[in-house]
């Protein structure tokens, strides 16, 4: 079916993504199952969390969907791909399973990170964490996307960061470089309005985050409309694969949870605005909604799925609280790479632990 | 036999060359690395030769180009990431511990960083406060990094020759005061392969009465002292490092269990130091019960570099200050 996207307001660029674009029948299903996989985890993951299963930081991702499925739409798995501490969506859109991230999440050893790593240090081929420290990950981005055109292999990397990150000093000096050497960088700014329990309006000088790369040409973009992000996405890579150097995007999206399972997040934002979103620009409603108008699925058919992915949420919680912790033995493990087995100091002069890689 | 004389910096000249033609994949990058021939010419001549891909001049933008270097790693490349000062690397640090340093152990071994973090590091000469920390112990503290403090030509050929080819986060201590010395260097070491392994210490004097282990630029206050000593019947036994993390305590105690005394010599401040690591491992383990004399340090004086010569020159270690607590410690 057609699709009528709203128009990218854009910053030093002639034109922006299409207006129109086709969605398939599979397309539509993947999406949809896609999103509706990431809504569940979430949700499940907030209850694991209640439940004390889950203890940490667990900064979750509900409401987001459309960006983690509507990026990797537009990229293939061979590009590379690298974010902050919101990264549960983005793992499973890189390869991740539903299981091995719920039991990286309750720290066990068939966790994607054998448990070491938690919530925000998930790992697949080509997607990069899963990073702590805000904005860090930006650098490393354009670190990838070097190596990528260094390669030269046709890939680019995409770097995701935060309307929080987005002051960051580091950012504005990987803009600088990436944008000198030209490298194939689609910076993503996911603009959720509020960076932990500050507004936009209250951390920003200017919270026209596409046009904060200032000499590096942005699109700001409907980040709840799966479609809109994939082309979006689709003319940012085709701009980096042709050669012009970085692009920024800036999502629009929305966070159902607070910034973390710490924060209620109405102290900050009201829950008549987070039920305005949740009613009028849910992501997943909005894709079913276009689904069902244009006859490319039916209710019962998508209410299918809804089971399908129900049943695999549950399974993979109850590998998640079933599976064993780490074993002791793997404490010292996984300092270096590639470096005969050592010796690691323990807690006291006498306590000689093993460490191989 | 034969010898040639190689200053520290032609050895580090000379082993990044050989490493550039050995793997595609190594780069070097950081300020003034490439047309100016390196801020201190250690780079001199590799952009020449290897042009703007291989040998990459940054902004002065250390936290964004060391993240650069760490996300180049990750994703298959091998660069050489230089700080124009290890000072420099204060503004960069968190891409060094956080980024590099525990990744590899926060993927549980599915993302390695093959780095090198390069540059000078401590005191030089007239530059002050800001320009003469010694880093040793900030990074040697961190599990996920190797630290290296090379010395001689040799040290520095061999070491960073290693480093480049570590699978691992390196961070590779120079000093800028050793650039020109020149040194001997045999044959041997003037091979393509010629590597010297990270974590193993070297014994640059044997001698029965005392250990002196030091390292980078003041191993040469300790040969230079332990000569002077021996005038007077003293022999030192002078360890060389070579490596801050991991520690060859081992050499150490090994020496230690063989002179009975021991002092430890460097450049940097006394707290929380490299002298104080060395100190708590030789209580903890078996040479504990072979000394005749409490372990000592020689360092830095507690203060902020100052710019005067005469309060310069008072703020580090000088060869009377070593040959003073042997004599203490020998209670001769």
């Amino acid at each position: 079916s057609l699709s009528e996207n709203a128009k990218c307001d854009v910053h030093k660029l002639e034109e922006g993504p299409p207006l129109q674009a086709v969605l398939t029948r599979e397309e539509g299903l993947q999406y949809y199952r896609t999103m509706q996989t990431m809504r569940r985890m979430e949700l499940k993951s907030d209850q694991l969390y209640k439940q004390k299963i889950i203890r940490g930081f667990c900064h979750l991702y509900d409401g987001q969907e459309a960006c983690a499925v509507g990026i990797e739409a537009g990229i293939n798995l061979t590009d590379h791909l690298i974010t902050a501490y919101r990264a549960h969506g983005y793992t499973l859109t890189r390869g991740g399973t539903v299981r091995e991230i719920m039991a990286e999440l309750t720290g066990r050893r068939g966790g994607i990170a054998k448990g070491k790593g938690g919530s925000m240090h998930m790992y697949t081929k080509h997607f990069y964490g899963g990073n702590g420290i805000v904005g860090a990950q930006v650098p490393l981005g354009a670190g990838v996307a070097l190596a990528c055109k260094y390669l030269g292999k046709n890939e680019l990397c995409v770097c995701l960061y935060g309307d929080g990150a987005a002051n960051q000093g580091q950012i504005f000096e990987t803009y600088n470089m990436a944008s000198l050497w030209k490298l194939p960088c689609i910076f993503i700014c996911e603009n959720n309005k509020y960076g932990m329990g500050t507004s936009v309006e209250r951390a920003a000088a200017s919270t026209d985050y596409f046009k904060r790369g200032d000499f590096i040409p942005g699109l700001r973009v409907d980040g709840m409309d799966v479609l809109c992000v994939r082309e979006a996405t689709k003319f940012a890579a085709e701009h980096c694969r042709s050669g012009k150097g970085p692009i920024l995007m800036e999502l629009q999206t929305y966070r159902y949870h607070g910034h973390s399972m710490s924060d209620p997040g109405i102290s900050y934002r009201t829950r008549e605005e987070i039920q305005e979103v949740r009613s009028k620009s849910d992501p997943i409603s909005m894709l079913k909604d276009r689904m069902l108008s244009n006859n490319m699925a039916s209710v019962e058919e998508l209410k299918e799925i809804d089971v399908e992915v129900r049943k695999e949420i549950e399974d993979a919680a109850q590998f998640a609280t079933t599976d064993p912790e780490p074993p002791l033995d793997d404490l010292c493990n996984h300092i270096f790479y590639n470096d005969p087995p050592m010796e690691v100091r323990g807690t006291n002069p006498w306590t000689k632990l093993k460490s191989v890689s | 036999m034969f010898y040639i004389r190689v200053t520290v910096r032609d050895a580090l000249n000379q082993a990044m060359d050989e490493e550039l033609e050995r793997d595609e994949r190594v780069f070097l990058l950081g300020e003034e690395v490439a047309q100016y021939d390196g801020a201190y010419k250690v780079s001199r001549g590799l952009w020449k030769k290897y042009g703007d891909k291989r040998i990459i001049d940054t902004p002065i933008t250390e936290m964004g180009f060391a993240g650069i270097a760490v996300g180049a790693a990750m994703a298959g490349l091998r660069p050489i990431c230089e700080f124009m000062t290890f000072n420099f690397s204060m503004q960069a640090i968190d891409q060094v511990i956080n980024s590099a340093a525990k990744t590899y152990y926060m993927s549980a071994g599915r993302q390695s960083v093959p780095i090198v973090f390069r540059g000078p590091n401590g005191a030089s000469a007239g530059v002050a406060a800001q320009h003469s920390q010694c880093f040793a112990a900030w990074y040697g503290h961190c599990p996920g990094l190797k630290v290296v403090s090379p010395w001689s030509a040799e040290d520095a050929r061999g070491l960073l020759k290693s480093a480049i080819r570590d699978d691992n986060p390196v961070v590779f201590l120079e000093n800028e005061l050793m650039y020109g010395v020149p040194f001997e260097m045999s044959e041997e070491s003037q091979s393509k392969d010629f590597l010297i392994p990270i974590g193993k210490a070297k014994i640059e004097r044997q001698g029965n009465h005392i250990t002196v282990v030091s390292h980078s630029r003041m191993v040469s206050l300790c040969l230079d002292a332990a000569a002077v000593l021996a005038k007077e019947g003293i022999e030192c036994e002078v360890i060389n490092m070579r490596t801050i993390r991991p520690l060859d305590a081992e050499a150490i105690e090994t020496s230690v269990m063989k002179t009975n005394h021991l002092i430890t010599v460097e450049g940097g401040w006394p707290q929380f130091g490299v002298g104080g690591e060395i100190l708590a491992r030789i209580m903890e383990g078996p040479a504990f019960n072979y000394l005749d004399a409490p372990a000592v340090r020689v360092t830095g004086v507690d203060i902020p570099m100052p710019y005067a010569k005469i309060l310069e020159d008072n703020s580090v270690p000088q060869i009377k200050d070593i040959i003073f607590s042997v004599k203490k410690t020998l209670n001769a």
